[in-house]
């Protein structure tokens, strides 16, 4: 039933695998319908008629590759992005998280870092931040970079504010920024227990033990294959009862690894690693 | 708890619409008898931040099964699959849907044009697109894609729409198949039972 390639379909193809070859980064796992679209948008800003030619010059010109990320890895994200899930790790997850003398929480697929400032000021509100490393990792260098600057302009903030409010915040966001010149810029208490690392769920492996992986809005971009790959890359690093988020419309149903956890809040995609 | 998949549905009707399109759906889903061999997938512009009530609407008031999209749920037959809020919900070869958070189209996310267009990639002429009433130009090109690609083309015809920018849209940059009020497309979706 399925339809022959087309040109295009082949085409990208083999422009994945040119960027695997030549750059380590590993896009041939990806939903095909999404990545597709993107990669249409890409030959217009870059001007190709067709990917073969695109692919000529990601091979050949060091700055195309750069630039095709951006498109490639959608580098979107907003603070306290469904208010839900992060009232459901203050409620559930972070009391349980208090017996711990240190705690390590992964971040995975960061982007730009909005759901990293979101749990840093969460376990601030809760007293855990101090004794807590936050893993915050991505394979996007742009996105990283500004995820450690901490910086968004200002006209985000109110629907930042907003959904911290929906979330259980305890004050007000704006006791944690600074505002000036149409942006502003997260506390630097918050990011001194983040480090920021290029890390992919494709090709990396496990880097540390932790009791939270949140990881939401980037398996969705994965095929079935490459979701088990990385959710096994949690199972593995969650210590036994640790916890794992995931977004709104992600869940371990279909995963290969579905009985290394049992649903906490499985409303908000909240699971816990089995004993 | 993962499942074998079930056997991929003959064909996929995807229907795109806006503001006055939930009541054309009032007619058209409860005409559908459970053993309708296609799938069904939904989008209807929702507003970002608040939960969609459509599933509820439906569910236990026709006889087709009613969910809101997952990222992979099957595509199966007898099963109307409503996009959620905030994600794009696309057609993936091999059976399944997936959804992406990237920006907006035509201010909306779900777009119709999104759905519209991978579908057509991937279900070609096994798939039936239908833009119902709504009051901005989403789904024009998607239908547009859709014929390219060998599916067929349903539009409400304008006059029976409660907002007439989304019909007339498509109309103006494309030939449909059929142009339907919502009781004929009830009859012509009931009686379908294959494409091609
Ligand atoms: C839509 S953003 C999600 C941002 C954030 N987690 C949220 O929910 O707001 C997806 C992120 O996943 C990252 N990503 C894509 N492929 C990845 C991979 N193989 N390993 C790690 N991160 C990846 C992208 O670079 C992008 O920043």
């Amino acid at each position: 039933m399925t339809e022959p390639p087309s040109d295009f379909d082949i085409e990208l193809r083999l422009l994945l695998e040119a960027i695997y070859l030549k750059y380590c980064y590993d896009f041939r796992s990806y939903s095909v319908a999404s990545l597709r679209r993107r990669v249409e948008q890409a030959l217009e800003k870059f001007g190709c008629r067709t990917l073969s030619q695109l692919q000529d010059r990601v091979l050949h010109e060091p700055s195309v590759m750069p630039a095709l990320l951006q498109y490639l890895t959608v580098p979107v994200s907003e603070m306290f992005r469904d208010p839900e899930y992060f009232l459901g790790l203050r409620r559930e997850v972070i009391p349980r998280l208090l017996t711990y003398p240190s705690i390590r929480v992964w971040v995975a697929g960061c982007s730009t870092g909005e759901e990293v400032y979101s749990i840093a000021i969460l376990l601030q509100e809760e007293g855990l931040l101090s004794r807590t490393t936050i893993y915050a990792t991505d394979i996007n260098p742009e996105a990283l970079r500004a995820a450690e600057a901490g910086v968004y302009p200002i006209d985000r903030v109110a629907g930042f504010s907003e959904s911290y409010r929906k979330s259980g915040g305890r004050g007000s966001l704006s006791d944690y920024y600074t505002a000036g010149y149409g942006a502003v810029v997260f506390d630097r208490a918050l990011r001194a227990r983040a480090a920021f690392s290029d890390h992919s769920l494709a090709t990396d492996g496990v880097f540390a033990e932790v009791q939270l992986v949140s990881c939401r809005n980037v398996l969705i971009y994965f095929d079935r294959d490459l979701q088990d790959r990385a959710v096994g890359l949690f199972r593995d690093a969650l210590v036994r009862r640790g916890f794992l988020g995931l977004g709104n419309r992600e869940s371990l149903r279909f995963s290969k690894h579905a009985d290394a956890f049992t649903e906490l809040l499985p409303e908000v995609r909240i699971y816990q690693r089995c004993s | 708890m993962s499942s074998r998949p079930p056997p991929e549905p003959p064909f996929l009707v995807a229907i795109g619409g806006s503001a006055g399109a939930v009541e054309v759906l009032l007619t058209l889903l409860p005409a559908l008898p459970a053993s309708f061999p296609g799938a069904l997938v939904v989008v209807i512009h929702l507003r970002p931040q608040v939960r969609s009530l459509l599933p509820s609407i439906f569910a236990g008031h026709i006889a087709l099964s009613v969910r809101e999209a997952d990222d992979k749920d099957p595509i199966e037959a007898g099963t109307v699959t409503f996009a959620g809020p905030d994600y794009h919900l696309l057609v993936e070869p091999g059976g399944s849907f997936s959804l992406c958070t990237t920006e907006p189209v035509h201010f909306s996310r779900p777009s119709i044009d999104v759905l519209f267009e991978s579908a057509a990639h991937t279900y070609g002429r096994r798939l039936l697109g239908i833009l119902l009433s709504g009051a901005n130009e989403d789904g024009a090109a998607g239908l547009a894609a859709i014929a390219r690609a060998g599916g067929r083309t349903w539009v409400q015809a304008p006059e029976t729409a409660g907002a007439r920018r989304m019909p007339e849209s498509a109309l103006a940059c494309m030939s449909p198949d059929r142009v339907l009020s919502p009781s004929a497309m009830a009859e012509a979706l009931r009686s379908l039972s294959e494409l091609e």
